[in-house]
């Protein structure tokens, strides 16, 4: 076993495709449904840029602390 | 940006430290000053007769006979196109009035004082449900309702009032929210509760025992009584909160079925405005969506202090009514407009979100940042002139007017981009 294959204390790291996923998606809602849909256990995070994704906007709020 | 924090949470103590009292009931000339002949304070910002949609224009023409300042309908029409009556927003004058929101000078209007800072503010009083003016209505039916408030209602309901000695109305509104009324759309344990409270001084004053019996009929039987008694208090209340330099919160937001408008504290009696949205609900039997008018009213002013669609949490049964899904979702609507908001009115609570109180003082930073604009419940109008109100629902504040306003408050702070 390679060396970067080992956690701190040396031991073996569980495989993450080896468990059951739980998924927390951000933003698009669509992913999580879909995931869903399959039986996996998803957590939907409400998530959109800010100012709608305009950039002019966004600076402007980060200049007045929102 | 420390200097809009302080601002705004200033701007909040304001909102939620009014003590708006209802204190007298008077013909509009002698509580709102500079209101005179051929003047008609409407509904919403500013808009030219040209510019007005068909509701708003056959109010105005049945006003203008109803005030003797045209033989009839035509004759209101031409002499409005002549530029023979001054137009003016109810906000101008501390007022403010449903739907189409007439307000001229016999009318009487309800005068809740803000004991808390001193300032008064006025509304006409609801005319009821069906063909109204409010909606546009303007026939010999809505003129004779209309002369029946001005010669009997009002001054009977004036003596009732100023024999209580003030009815203080954040308490009444409290006990509403926990009775499944939000003061917009739903306003059935308030309007109760307002009987409940004028009906003896009403009894007291009164001279004329028939008289007596059709005042306490007509506001018994009308459920949306207490939304003009809401929107008044909700006028007083943020009118304190108007002009604080650097403050993003919103205080006024109204339409004309034309254009919605809005103002921020920071940025003083500016309208930012732009096209109003349809609102999406349910229409009455026989009509459909071709036949409904764009949102109009100042009514927006509850949902301002945080009532209306932000107090929908309150009211799971005005969900159905109008057209906004399930009771269940209720919360939802409360908790989205809780992201657009600097706080919570902890005099207002809704028991179904175990107190919490509701989602107060709009910021338009909040409201550009997360794309989340106000929803407001609504009343919808037919868009010709004189049909009426044929639905009910739910509208969203246009994104515009807040980017425009965050624009111009940037700029008064001298923020660039």
């Amino acid at each position: 076993m390679a060396a970067e294959d080992k956690t701190t204390d040396g031991k073996k790291p569980a495989s993450l495709l080896g468990q059951p996923l739980c998924v927390i998606n951000v933003g698009l809602e669509r992913f999580a449904e879909d995931l869903a849909a399959h039986g996996t256990t998803v957590q939907q995070v409400q998530w959109v840029p800010p100012a709608g994704g305009d950039p002019r906007l966004a600076r402007l709020l980060s200049k007045l602390g929102s | 940006m420390e200097k809009i924090e302080k601002a705004n949470a200033e701007a909040l103590r304001r909102l939620l430290a009014g003590d708006p009292v209802l204190v007298d009931l008077v013909p509009a000339a002698e509580a709102i000053e500079g209101l005179g002949k051929h003047h008609i304070l409407h509904a919403g910002p500013p808009i030219s007769w040209e510019r007005m949609c068909g509701p708003l224009r056959g109010a105005i023409m049945g006003i203008a006979v109803f005030e003797g300042w045209a033989k009839d309908l035509k004759d209101a029409a031409a002499k409005a196109e002549a530029g023979a009556f001054r137009f003016e927003p109810n906000h101008h004058y501390d007022t403010v009035g449903p739907m189409t929101g007439m307000t001229t000078q016999s009318q009487p209007v309800l005068v809740v004082e803000n004991r808390a800072f001193g300032n008064r503010a006025y509304c006409a009083i609801n005319e009821g449900l069906g063909k109204v003016m409010r909606f546009g209505g303007n026939d010999a039916e809505v003129l004779a309702r209309l002369a029946w408030l001005r010669d009997t209602l009002g001054p009977a309901l004036g003596c009732a009032i100023r024999e209580t000695g003030g009815i203080p109305l954040k308490p009444i509104i409290a006990r509403g929210l926990t009775m499944g009324d939000e003061m917009h759309q739903r306003n059935v344990a308030c309007s109760s509760l307002l009987l409940r409270i004028l009906a003896p001084s009403l009894a007291r004053t009164s001279k004329d025992g028939e008289a007596l019996a059709r005042c306490l009929d007509f506001i018994g039987k009308n459920d949306q009584f207490f939304l003009n008694v809401a929107m008044t208090v909700g006028k007083a209340l943020t009118d304190p909160a108007g002009g604080i330099e650097g403050s993003s919160l919103v205080t006024a937001m109204c339409r004309n079925g034309t254009d919605f408008g809005i103002r921020v504290s920071g940025t003083g009696d500016t309208w930012f405005t732009a096209p109003v949205e349809m609102p999406v609900g349910l229409y009455f039997p026989g009509y459909t969506a071709n036949d409904a008018n764009p949102d109009m009213g100042d009514s927006a002013i509850v949902e301002t202090v945080g009532l209306g669609a932000f107090a929908m949490a309150a009211a799971p049964a005005v969900v159905g009514f109008i057209g906004a899904g399930r009771a269940s979702g209720a919360a939802r609507f409360t908790r989205s407009m809780g992201e657009i908001t600097a706080g919570n009115n902890l005099e207002w609570t809704i028991p179904l979100l175990d107190g919490l109180g509701v989602p107060t003082g709009i910021d338009i930073r909040l409201v550009v940042e997360t794309g989340i604009v106000p929803n407001i419940n609504t009343g919808i109008a037919h868009r010709k002139p004189g049909m009426g109100q044929v639905g009910a629902g739910v509208v969203k504040a246009p994104m515009l007017c807040f980017t425009q306003a965050l624009e111009a408050f940037a700029a008064k702070l001298g923020v660039v981009y």
